[in-house]
């Protein structure tokens, strides 16, 4: 199904361009990471997209979409060699990606020197993107890794009572944004972090890490991902650990909560959050969960809609609200199609969503606890539902920038970051 | 072969210019009169990235062709100049890039990634055949853990970026037909110098050890310092490419010089060919022509653009198939096939 909609999307686009109609089509460049560690998480994205082509009838502003896909394989090169195929020599008037946090940033770069296309990303996560030195022509609707981690931190303080946590992540820029969230909620409520591990990217072996971690703190923060989350807590259960879990966002999503094996039940009644949630009541969110299971058979998607798919939907999402607003009409340069993806508040599936002066998203963050269903899968629990978290989490710009930049050592814990 | 030996016969005769195959006149005005031709995309992504690979794999190709050392630490000593570029010159990561002006930055760059290509062939030589490709896939792997791991000097996962060609003489480098007349010089030169040092005592000297190192230690010569020497050159050949390829993506992380582009060079090496100092730069535009269009090719024919990294194994396994020393050896085959003559014999020039 996803390869066949995904030739007769084009070959569709194919014919409706030589039928010769009123309108030019609409050229669109989609990227994502189809070769590598994150290739689950590009034909993720792409189901996305086809669901959002598929919901607005291949059409926007009255224009037929023909697309472009490119790939890349996470890497920022990668990443701009695949945008720029895109733009230079497929000549597309709409870019719509890329997946990862380095890549969102080498590509708001190469944005500077596009004036005459506009980039949506896809659902990269990296702080950055559009906090120092955004560009005019690039929009993010998904918020960042530091808002993912939204009210975490006061969550596991006050309710469930850990006062003392040590970490363990992945070693790289997503990760510790993830973790920057999580402390500045966690650390102002009162809490200490004790230590903070760091792994390298696809690490198997985790036993030195297991044996370091001191057995004195109430919870374990865990910032892994994919197979390093599973191998993780493989060892960690037979090490006999037994220590309170907290969870970072991609550490409970679907690609692990369906891996196969026992090790996941660890997982069960872990806390979480993330920008979306598995059972969330919300009608808009049920019928789009509907929408993802029946447009895929299941070997061929995960239980839930995973970060990707939401992300890559509600960018395109936004671009077609904002053509048919225009009424498809790019010849100002694109003017009037920017001023509208700037201001318009996006009804999302996970939430209304609109754009800050940086056109970033300022959207809706779930704290959520794994649960295990009745047919024994593992789903996220809505707990709560935090509205309107902008990047800087609610603090005074002038005080969150003080912070710094998320690093392995930034925030400092401090209980006042006055 | 017979080519070279005609060249020889009439270098005594002709001025040097004369001395230029028509061939390449030919090639030479087609690739000086491209940017009039092709587009923005074609000339910095597809020849600007390819003159660059091309370098690399050119590196690789000496040391491979000539010296019968296959190194697989070349795209790792491209990275390290890459890096180097990064730390001493100017980037967007202000509290680790020193910002010393370009007359400095490239001369160390070029100068730190030569002499650790130089070490890692001073480890290497005294290994043969598998165990050298052993020891330099070490060496590669042990620098891609290692800039991903310190922050302190590499800035770990995420590398620098903002690493832009100083604006010489009042250009913009980066733009894409200053980029192609850029790399293509470069391309030209390290060419020519490898085409100058293959002839010169010393090249020769490195084939002679390739082909029995037992006997030309004998006659006098010492093995490890002409090896050590060969990998000297090709280190100082990457690092000219590492630093190109910095600046075309203006950024380099650990990922630039990974296990995948390691590998990658010697694909390109040998898809393209080690017999000619050309067969990395054809090897180099096939691979990336492949790597840009495969994707489009597919969805072209109606299949499933996700797989275009099979269309890419494919063609590289085609090209190994049909032909044992790559785009080359399958330009020899049909040359000699043109050349034979049905009456007379059944081979070309060998017997």
């Amino acid at each position: 199904m996803n390869s066949k909609l995904l030739t007769s999307a084009a070959f569709a686009a194919t014919l409706a361009a030589s039928a010769a109609t009123a309108q030019d089509p609409l050229k669109l460049g989609f990227v994502a990471t189809f070769e590598g560690t994150y290739t689950l998480m590009g034909e993720e994205s792409l189901r996305g997209f086809e669901m959002a082509l598929d919901e607005i009838g291949q059409t926007a502003g009255g224009r037929p979409i023909e697309y472009v896909v490119a790939s890349s394989d996470a890497s920022p090169d990668s990443a701009v060699r695949a945008v720029r195929k895109l733009v230079e020599q497929d000549g597309v008037d709409i870019v719509i990606g890329p997946v990862s946090g380095s890549e969102g940033i080498a590509i708001r770069d190469y944005s500077k020197t596009q004036p005459g296309v506009t980039f949506i990303n896809g659902i990269s996560g990296a702080q950055s993107t559009t906090y120092q030195n955004p560009s005019d022509n690039f929009f993010r609707y998904n918020t960042d890794g530091a808002q993912w981690s939204a009210g975490l931190g006061e969550y596991v303080f006050n309710e469930k009572g850990y006062k003392t946590v040590a970490t363990i992540g992945e070693d790289y820029s997503f990760i510790y944004t993830q973790v920057f969230g999580f402390a500045l909620g966690f650390c102002q409520a009162g809490g200490e972090i004790t230590e903070r591990h760091w792994v390298p990217l696809g690490t198997k072996d985790f036993g030195s890490i297991i044996a370091a971690l001191p057995d004195d703190v109430d919870a374990i923060y865990l910032g892994l991902g994919g197979g390093d989350a599973v191998n993780f807590l493989n060892q960690y259960q037979q090490a006999g650990g037994e220590a309170n879990l907290i969870g970072g966002t991609i550490m409970v999503d679907p690609t692990v909560l369906s891996a196969t094996g026992s090790a996941k039940n660890a997982l069960i009644g872990v806390p979480s959050s993330a920008p979306q949630a598995d059972n969330w009541e919300n009608p808009k969110w049920q019928a789009f969960v509907k929408k993802y299971q029946d447009a895929f058979p299941p070997d061929k998607r995960f239980p839930f809609p995973a970060l990707m798919s939401v992300g890559y939907y509600n960018a395109t999402m936004a671009m077609s609200q904002c053509m048919d607003q225009i009424g498809g009409d790019l010849s100002d340069g694109h003017a009037a199609l920017r001023a509208c993806l700037s201001s318009i508040e996006l009804d999302a599936p996970n939430g209304k969503i609109a754009l800050d002066e940086n056109r970033q998203a300022i959207g809706t963050n779930f704290l959520t606890e794994v649960v295990e269903m009745a047919d024994g899968t593992l789903s996220n629990q809505v707990v709560k539902v935090i509205e309107n978290v902008n990047q800087t989490l609610g603090m005074d710009p002038e005080l969150f920038a003080k912070i710094g930049t998320p690093a392995r050592d930034v925030p400092e814990c401090k209980a006042s970051y006055e | 072969m017979t080519m070279i030996s005609e060249m020889e016969k009439n270098r005594q005769e002709r001025s040097w210019l004369e001395k230029i195959p028509a061939a390449y006149w030919i090639l030479g005005i087609l690739l000086l009169i491209m940017p009039g031709v092709a587009g923005d995309f074609i000339l910095f992504q597809i020849f600007g990235w390819g003159f660059i690979l091309g370098i690399i794999a050119l590196s690789l190709m000496f040391l491979a062709g000539y010296g019968g050392m296959v190194s697989l630490v070349q795209m790792t000593v491209a990275g390290s100049a890459g890096y180097m570029i990064a730390i001493f010159g100017v980037s967007a990561i202000e509290n680790i890039s020193l910002g010393w002006p370009w007359y400095l930055a490239i001369p160390l760059a070029l100068a730190i990634a030569t002499l650790f290509g130089t070490l890692a062939g001073w480890l290497a030589v005294r290994t043969e055949g598998i165990y050298t490709i052993m020891i330099t896939l070490a060496i590669a792997s042990a620098f891609f853990y290692f800039t991903r791991q310190n922050y302190v000097i590499f800035n770990g996962f995420s590398g620098f970026n903002g690493v832009l060609p100083p604006n010489l003489f009042g250009v913009d480098w980066r733009q894409p037909a200053a980029f192609y007349y850029l790399t293509l010089f470069w391309a030209v030169l390290a060419y020519g110098t490898v085409i100058y040092v293959s002839r010169s005592p010393f090249g020769l000297v490195l084939q002679g050890i390739r082909d029995n190192p037992r006997r030309m230690s004998a006659l006098g010569y010492n093995v490890v310092a002409h090896r050590v020497a060969a990998y000297a050159f090709a280190a100082f050949l990457a690092a000219i490419g590492g630093i190109l390829l910095t600046w075309q993506s203006a950024q380099i992380s650990p990922g630039t010089a990974g296990i995948g582009p390691v590998i990658d060079i010697l694909v390109i090496t040998v898809i393209g060919g080690m017999r000619h100092p050309i067969g990395p730069f054809i090897g180099a535009l096939i691979y990336v022509v492949l790597k840009t269009f495969a994707l489009d090719a597919l969805v072209a024919i109606g299949l499933s653009g996700e797989r275009f990294q099979l269309l890419i194994g494919i063609g590289f396994l085609a090209i190994v198939f049909w032909s044992s020393d790559g785009v080359l050896g399958i330009w020899n085959h049909w040359q000699q096939a043109r050349k034979r003559d049905p009456l007379l014999d059944r081979g070309g020039s060998t017997p």
